[in-house]
């Protein structure tokens, strides 16, 4: 029978107990769909890192002193819009993602 | 090696077992008629004989979560339930197998509510028949002590590494104070490893388990757990094999007993196959073609030895301890039929349900079987007959 183009692992490649290394997570895009996605105005964005707090996800990385702001890796981000509600300067807004 | 038997509770048999095999973890709860295990256990393990973790949770669903953990982390794991305790037990159940996390369960059946009942069948069994679960049934003490013994090494073989679950009929054998050889610790010893599991939770070398799994992958693990079950049937035979070479008890998945020139063959699982055994020689005096298999070995079920055993038969006559509502057979007779589907001359089956929340099987029960079955064979068709239901 032809395999199922949905199918991932084989069978016989299934590790025992359907185990993993910790952090395996990091492997697999949870972010390749979403509603809407954070867009930042830099020009508003104080560096105050609540977005990197509040973030369920963690998706918001540090871009240091120099930039002085918090990417969101949309790898990851399922735009709950959580980092758009706390931010105190309402620089981030979430744009409908089209299909 | 002539031991000497000695009179004792089976359940304090089971026990025993346990404690022979040095089982690291007892994670329980009390539930009749499984009580006496755990109880003497948590003797055992109180007064020093077992060097053991005794958990005693607050449910079965817990039970069984401790146990799946401490056989996750390479304990070798014991647990006892019946009937309600084993439905509490489900959701977790089912995780175990997949998990690959060798548990020895054993179960004193008893029927499941409504209306409750205390008393022995086997529905609590079968509502888990399809979860994954290595499963045998014990006829009498010696067995259910012998059986014990070799769940541990079944199911923690690295070729294997399943839960098993020991079914030993509620009351009727788990209440009896049977004669029972208890082999020495170190006989025990010599025949069952150290549980070396190689897949586990260890601080040193982090693993996660118990993980989600998406429409990409859970197809393909519930096969390789279905590949791994099936694959048990031979690793059961072989340690069935060093069993009888160590201790000269035998044991086979399936048993027969004067079924070659049997016209009429009745398959039972459980304790009331000794019952079905003496009906049988009541019978063939009175010159009946009877003969019986019983199942020792329910999951994975052994198809090709059925289907040897049945195929010359003319009538088998499969008895089932728990109905399967709305279906045409009970749950042992939905199997035969489906292992013997495809044979050349496939004998006529029939389905008896018998012995439904501990009522009393009796001999003339199976006499009433061949006899139903006798007449059944000339024309008329049986979904299932419950054998002396009242209505």
């Amino acid at each position: 029978m032809s395999d199922h183009p949905e199918a991932f692992m084989k069978v016989k490649d299934m590790p025992e107990g359907f185990q993993a290394r910790p952090g395996s997570t990091v492997d697999f895009k949870t972010g390749d769909w979403r509603s809407s996605r954070p867009v930042l105005d830099r020009e508003k964005c104080i560096y105050c890192g609540f977005c990197y707090i509040y973030c369920p996800d963690g998706v918001y990385q540090d871009q240091g002193p120099e930039e002085k702001y918090y990417k969101a890796d949309l790898d990851f981000c399922k735009g709950c819009g959580v980092c758009a509600n706390e931010c105190p300067k309402k620089c981030i807004s979430m744009v409908l993602e089209e299909v | 090696m002539a031991k000497k038997p000695i009179g004792i509770e089976v359940s304090l048999a089971v026990a025993e077992a346990v404690k022979l095999c040095d089982a690291d973890v007892v994670a329980a709860y009390p539930i009749t008629p499984q009580t006496h295990i755990v109880e003497h256990l948590s003797e055992l393990v109180a007064n020093g004989e077992l060097d053991a973790a005794y958990i005693p949770v607050e449910s079965e669903h817990s039970a069984m979560s401790s146990c799946i953990g401490s056989s996750a982390a390479g304990a070798r794991t014991f647990t006892a339930t019946s009937s309600q305790g084993l439905a509490l037990m489900n959701e977790m159940i089912y995780i175990a197998p997949v998990l690959r996390t060798p548990i020895v369960l054993a179960i004193a059946n008893r029927a499941l509510s409504a209306p409750i009942n205390i008393w022995n069948d086997h529905s609590d069994i079968m509502s888990v028949r399809d979860a994954g679960w290595i499963a045998v049934f014990a006829e009498n003490g010696q067995e259910a002590l012998d059986l014990t013994i070799m769940a541990f090494k079944i199911g923690e073989r690295p070729d294997v590494r399943l839960p098993v679950s020991l079914n030993i009929d509620g009351f009727t054998l788990s209440h009896f104070i049977e004669p029972i050889i208890i082999p020495d610790h170190e006989e025990v010893q010599a025949f069952l490893p150290p549980n070396e599991a190689t897949v586990k939770l260890d601080v040193a070398n982090p693993i996660s388990i118990g993980l989600l799994a998406n429409p990409e992958t859970y197809t393909e693990i519930r096969k390789a757990t279905d590949d791994i079950l099936l694959a048990s049937k031979d690793k059961v035979i072989e340690v069935f094999k060093e069993f009888g070479k160590a201790f000269g008890r035998h044991y086979r998945v399936i048993e027969t007993y004067r079924h070659e020139d049997a016209e009429i063959v009745l398959v039972t699982m459980g304790s009331i196959s000794e019952t079905a055994m003496t009906a049988i020689d009541e019978m063939r005096e009175a010159g009946e073609k009877v003969g019986l298999i019983r199942i020792r070995l329910w999951r994975p079920f052994p198809v090709e030895e059925l289907k040897a055993a049945l195929v010359s038969a003319k009538v088998v006559a499969v008895v089932d301890r728990h109905m399967v509502m709305g279906a045409p057979n009970g749950p042992v007779c939905l199997e035969i039929k489906s292992a013997l589907y495809d044979a050349l001359n496939p004998p006529k089956v029939f389905n008896f349900i018998m012995g439904l929340g501990g009522r009393d099987v009796r001999r003339v029960d199976f006499k009433t079987v061949v006899e139903r079955s006798k007449s059944l064979v000339k024309g008329g068709q049986s979904s299932f007959e419950i054998v002396g239901v009242y209505e």
